[in-house]
């Protein structure tokens, strides 16, 4: 062949997007982390069987997360939303970092990453591949959460309009889109986490070390966003926006936040991912 | 004799050309230290920029202007004053002034925000506490004419005295007058009584004082109005001074004035007011003087204010305008209920106010028109919990009466209510201060008391009505006294979470001449508050007729009264356009960023496919057939070690290469190099004459084992070799598996999970994989790690065979006995460098070297000498080393025993160790030289 490859060798052809995804989904943690996604919302919908309130309800602080748990058990779409809410600012977090953190940093502790580029596999075509199975995974895990609580909520609770507790009802309809909506811009949101873990996935062998980074950077800049002193400097952190899907439960729909979200979610993650590619075409595979 | 060698190079340059480690590591932390400190630099100046105070632009001063006021002109009543003066503004380019007021209760600090604002856009602002309040003299006079206004007509003296305000005429300053509430209604007054002010701001002001505190929506008058006494006591109770009450103070009346003081006692005390009052409270009314208004005016008024009304703008608006003077009306949702309102509200304000003062102060700008603004509450940011009010603007003030007017029927029979004794308990509609709950946007805060109220509804809505004005219901009572204090409230009643007032405001009526029985009863126009309040389709409107608010004044006596409400009830309605907000810029924003991502991914991918496509079509003829060609490969890393210096060495067809030396010679790292893994600095590989790069497609031809190891754990050994053919993508027919799998001499252990596999276990499997496909060069580093010694053998065998059929074989190793039994070739590295290379009976060389332990040294190195021994040499005790150089060794011993030298042991030594140890082993002498 004129390129002086081996008889059918097509770099096209190396580490297909259906190989790459053999690869991820035989592992044990692919299969429990999305077991785990799909058993969630039965745990809260057992929680919430279990500890029925008696009486009334306590007084105090009402913030959002106490006024949705509230409503959460009038209709699968409450209680679809109510699972969101509690899995969006941690649980995802996690299982983002985990899917993509941990994509190149195992193959670089097994040793089979160095097997791999000597195939050859070009390093870019590697490293898309491998992002885009680790965003299915996370994709999946969001649809799985999602759909099993919307599912399960609706078989327990029945299909009712959706319930806000600022702007009235919202009929099935429309609420189904909103809620759609915000599994999306939650999808969005999420690339920055999975842009920061597939960065430290590149850079180090450690997968958890990725994963952990990835999550702990997260942690640091929601904490720093609680810190009112720093004023409008907060809009440069990347979580700044994390909560903009509320906007979808206005009424009408409160669009600017999530507007500015996206934009900012997508600035980093290009960010990342392109510091993640550059880094790694340069890089001597040590491991 | 022995094939030429490249000499060694001793001594001279060190490997690490830049010196000791410890400099190295020193030069290594300075550099991250200089990164680092660079970047904690960046970060700390981004830092600094951004929450640095920046230079205000205006030089605020607080001074004390004493004034002459009073009806004479001649009190003297020092203000607590602060000017702003923007730094542009000199004698040669004044600027013109704004004189702010604060509103009841407050003192210059209460406005000194929006000075500042004004001062940083270029105006010179005058704020002063008004005279009874904070640090000023004199007493309150609720705007009087004779003394607060008299005090802002001072002002304006005082300002056309400082040469950096611009003039129009002399001793007449070009300025403007704003102010909220209390010094809304200064800025109309001062208008009306003062020709040298150029425009004025009113907000949330009144229009007639008495007609607010005593309200009374069929249009009676104040005389027969309701006391709003929650407002009033709070406006008037408001007294109290920092400095806390002189000594010798009435602590009835606190700063209040004498008058003012005793109009108020009398009217809280009664519940009415005398004409006097109204006379009294009615001189600090602009509704006195507006016919001599010319100052253009912008009129901002609260939907949710239940002190100040939108009727109050409204007169205001329809007197100012009504003698030519421009007049512009703008209502936001907020109010002396609804505070300064969404940040969408203050901005529009804001530019309105900008605008006006830009165009009728300095002449910049078009003349803004007579377009009225108005917003409605759309929702609540679930994220903030705030408001969310979207705004619409109409070419022409409509007035309270709308555009046009939708009707809506009305149903209920009359039905009787008890006006409770003194008023309590009280509906509650709104307090002062309390948010009104506004439809369908959480708990209503209302509060109706049962037996008190008559409920009218109207069928469920079969369309929106966006009412934007003062609805119209007409009502009959009737009393056993004759009179009635009724309260009319239009309610939007949503079927799922109950009843809302829209704005809190309910219409006071007080009804006289009032027959006992329903039959008789008269209607009455009832004008509701004005509201902006859209009333969902499905929605019921309920007109209730109640005896009793907490906010108001109710008589003492108990009654009961009958009411009944004429079917039709009138809505103004509005057409409206929405005014956009600069939000939408974002969305381009983000369109335009989702587009240059995705058109730069396309690109990435597309130029990514291309280079690599063309990569490795340039062939170099003459190493087209040789397997490997590498000349001058160097590789120095970052932290400045040396790995390979200029290493060179070639792999033809059917040899197996050994690549041999100690520990750091730099073996890993050249073949690191040829798995295309590690960059090289300086040097060229070239595979059957293509160039290698990292992702070349010739590297396709190599089949590595480099480092070790490296399966997926969780899979079994011939899925793992499955999964990396299947990763190459070649045809499954290519790779070869099975005889693979029986290199790797595993049996049934290939089933098995790679986690429980042994280190030799992985080893020959690494082997096996590296086989797969039959690759035209096959790299191994170390492949007999781990591996026993009939492996070992086995994978000799295996190796020899594999070096057939046109393919090559570039094994690493330090165990010298293996590269002499398998290779045909050798390539001796020492610190980066080629020490020798060739053939590998080159590098051992012809003649045996035989080892010989003997009594007498020298004796029997004199007879091997005599006997024909190229080189001897001592090796310290009795041991000596000769070259054989076609001696046998038989005939050396017998000359040795001939000699009397007894010879206790004879070894032919190894003869690849030998040479090995003289290359590497730092001797500076050659082998073979002979010792002393």
């Amino acid at each position: 062949m004129p390129t002086g490859a081996a008889t059918g060798y097509r770099a096209t052809a190396t580490l297909t997007f259906a190989t790459e995804l053999r690869r991820q989904a035989t592992r044990r943690r692919t299969q429990l982390s999305l077991g785990f996604m799909a058993a969630l919302p039965l745990v809260i919908l057992l929680a919430f069987e279990l500890g029925r309130p008696r009486g009334g309800g306590g007084g105090g602080e009402r913030g959002q997360f106490a006024a949705l748990a509230d409503i959460a058990t009038t209709g699968g779409l409450n209680f679809a939303l109510f699972t969101l809410l509690v899995s969006a600012s941690f649980l995802l977090v996690v299982v983002v970092a985990l899917f993509c953190g941990d994509t190149v940093a195992s193959e670089a502790s097994w040793g089979s990453l160095r097997y791999l580029l000597a195939i050859p596999v070009p390093r870019g075509r590697l490293l898309g591949t491998k992002l885009l199975v680790a965003l299915l995974c996370s994709l999946v895990a969001l649809v799985t959460l999602t759909g099993t609580a919307l599912l399960a909520g609706t078989l327990s609770y029945g299909w009712h309009p959706l319930r806000t507790t600022v702007a009235g009802e919202i009929a099935s309809g429309p609420a189904l889109l909103r809620l759609l909506g915000i599994m999306a811009y939650l999808a969005v949101t999420l690339l920055v986490v999975a842009g920061l873990a597939f960065l430290l996935s590149v850079s180090t062998d450690a997968p958890l070390g990725a994963v952990g980074g990835a999550v702990l950077l997260w942690i640091v800049s929601s904490i720093l966003d609680q810190v009112t002193a720093l004023g409008s400097l907060r809009v440069v952190l990347p979580s700044h926006y994390a909560d903009a899907w509320l906007g979808l439960l206005s009424n009408p729909i409160q669009t600017d936040d999530m507007v500015r979200g996206a934009i900012s979610a997508l600035l980093y993650a290009a960010g990342f991912f392109a510091w993640a590619w550059y880094r790694f075409a340069r890089k001597d595979v040590l491991s | 004799m022995r094939a030429p060698l490249i000499p060694a190079v001793r001594g001279g340059t060190s490997k690490r050309g830049q010196g000791t480690p410890a400099a190295t590591l020193a030069r290594l932390t300075r550099r991250r230290a200089l990164a680092a400190g660079a970047v904690l630099a960046l970060v700390a100046g981004l830092v600094a920029w951004t929450v640095w105070p920046s230079a205000p632009g205006y030089t605020a001063r607080a001074l004390a202007i004493t004034v002459r006021t009073g009806p004479d002109g001649a009190t003297p009543v020092p203000l607590d004053a602060t000017s702003y003066v923007p730094d542009g503004a000199t004698a040669a380019h004044p600027a013109a002034a704004v004189l702010l007021a604060h509103g009841f209760g407050g003192t210059k600090d209460s406005v000194a925000s929006d000075a500042e604002d004004l001062a940083a856009r270029g105006y010179a602002v005058l704020t002063w506490t008004a005279e009874g309040f904070g640090r000023s003299g004199g007493q309150v006079h609720v705007d009087s004419p004779d003394w607060e206004v008299r005090d802002a007509q001072r002002l304006l003296d005082w300002l056309a005295a400082r040469p950096e305000v611009a003039k129009d005429g002399p001793a007449d300053p070009r300025v403007a007058a704003v102010g909220g509430s209390y010094g809304g209604a200064l800025a109309l007054l001062l208008a009306g009584y003062d020709r040298r002010v150029d425009a004025i701001v009113p907000e949330i002001t009144w229009n007639d004082l008495p007609g607010a505190f005593l309200p009374e929506s069929t249009g009676a008058g104040p005389q027969a109005g309701v006391f709003k006494r929650a407002w009033a006591g709070l406006f008037f109770g408001s007294t109290g001074s920092p400095l806390g009450l002189a000594p010798g103070a009435d602590p009835t009346c606190g700063r209040f004035a004498r008058d003012v003081c005793a109009a108020y006692l009398a009217v809280a005390t009664t519940g009415r007011a005398t004409a006097d009052q109204v006379a009294l409270l009615r001189r600090s009314s602009p509704a006195t003087i507006l016919d001599r208004i010319a100052a253009p005016t912008l009129l901002v008024q609260g939907q949710a204010d239940s002190l100040f009304p939108l009727s109050e703008a409204d007169a205001n608006a329809r007197g100012i305008a009504a003698h030519g003077t421009p007049v512009r009306v703008a209502w936001y949702t907020g109010g002396h209920d609804g505070g300064p309102g969404p940040q969408s509200d203050q901005d529009r304000l804001r530019f309105l106010t900008a605008q006006w003062l830009d165009h009728y102060l300095l002449g910049r700008g078009p003349a803004p028109g007579d377009g009225f603004t108005y917003s409605r509450v759309a929702g609540i940011d679930a994220r903030t919990g705030g408001v969310v009010a979207a705004a619409y603007s109409v070419a022409g003030y409509p007035g309270l009466a709308g555009q046009s007017t939708k009707t809506v029927g009305v149903a209920g029979p009359a039905q009787p209510v008890a006006s409770p004794p003194n008023g309590t308990p009280g509906a509650l509609s709104s307090l002062p201060g309390l948010r009104p709950a506004a439809a369908g946007l959480g708990p209503a805060a209302v509060h109706e008391v049962p037996g008190q109220h008559a409920d009218f509804y109207t069928r469920p809505l079969t369309a929106t009505v966006d009412v934007v004005g003062a609805p119209v219901v007409r009502v009959r009572a009737a009393s056993s006294t004759g009179e009635a204090v009724l309260f009319v409230k239009l309610y939007d009643v949503d079927p799922q979470s109950g009843p809302a007032l829209p704005g809190g405001l309910v219409a006071p009526v007080r009804l006289t001449g009032l027959p006992a029985s329903i039959a008789e009863a008269r209607p009455v126009t009832v004008t509701l508050p004005a509201i902006v309040h859209e009333f969902q389709a499905g929605h019921l409107l309920r007109v209730t007729v109640a005896t009793s608010d907490q906010g108001y004044a109710t008589p003492v006596a108990p009654a009961v009264y009958t009411v009944a409400v004429d079917p039709e009830v009138g809505l103004p309605t509005v057409q409206g356009n929405p005014i956009a907000t600069p939000d939408l810029a974002w969305r381009w924003v983000l369109a335009g960023v989702a587009a240059a991502l995705a058109v730069t991914l396309a690109a990435a991918v597309w130029l990514g496919r291309r280079r690599h496509g063309r990569a490795g079509r340039a062939v170099v003829p003459s190493h087209a057939d040789t397997p490997l060609v590498v000349e001058g490969l160097r590789k120095e890393y970052a932290d400045g070690l040396v790995a390979l210096a200029g290493v060179d060495f070639t792999v033809g067809r059917e040899q197996v290469v050994g690549l041999l030396g100690p520990n750091g010679a730099g073996k890993t790292t050249a073949l690191r190099v040829l798995a295309g893994l590690v960059r090289p600095t300086a040097g060229a590989v070239h595979l059957f004459g293509h160039r290698l790069a990292p992702g070349a497609p010739v590297l396709s031809r190599l089949g590595t084992l480099v480092e070790g190891p490296g399966f997926l754990p969780h899979l079994s050994g011939l899925a793992n070799l499955r999964l990396y053919w299947r990763s190459t993508g070649r045809p499954e027919r290519d790779a070869r598996l099975q005889e693979a799998a029986d290199i790797a001499g595993l049996g049934d252990a290939i089933h098995r999970r790679v986690r429980a596999y042994s280190h030799g276990m992985k080893q020959r499997l690494a082997i096996a994989q590296a086989m797969l496909g039959l690759p035209d060069l096959l790299v191994l580093d170390e492949p007999t790690d781990g591996l026993d010694p009939p492996q070992i053998a086995e994978m000799r065998r295996v190796l020899v065979r594999y070096a057939t059929d046109g393919r090559a074989v570039l094994i690493s190793s330090h165990l010298l006995a293996e590269v002499e039994q398998t290779c045909t070739h050798v390539v001796v590295l020492h610190r980066g460098e080629v020490v020798a290379s060739g053939p590998v009976g080159d590098i051992v060389g012809d003649s045996p070297s035989v080892q010989f332990e003997v009594s007498d040294p020298d004796a029997a190195a004199e007879v091997l000498r005599r006997a024909g021994a190229a080189g001897v040499r001592r090796e310290g005790g009795g041991t000596i080393v000769a070259e054989m150089d076609g001696t046998p060794r038989a005939a050396a011993v017998a000359a040795l025993v001939r000699a009397g030298v007894e010879v206790s042991r004879v070894v032919p030594r190894r003869r690849l160790e030998d040479a090995f140890l003289a290359l590497v082993g730092g001797d500076a002498a050659g082998a073979g030289e002979e010792r002393r």
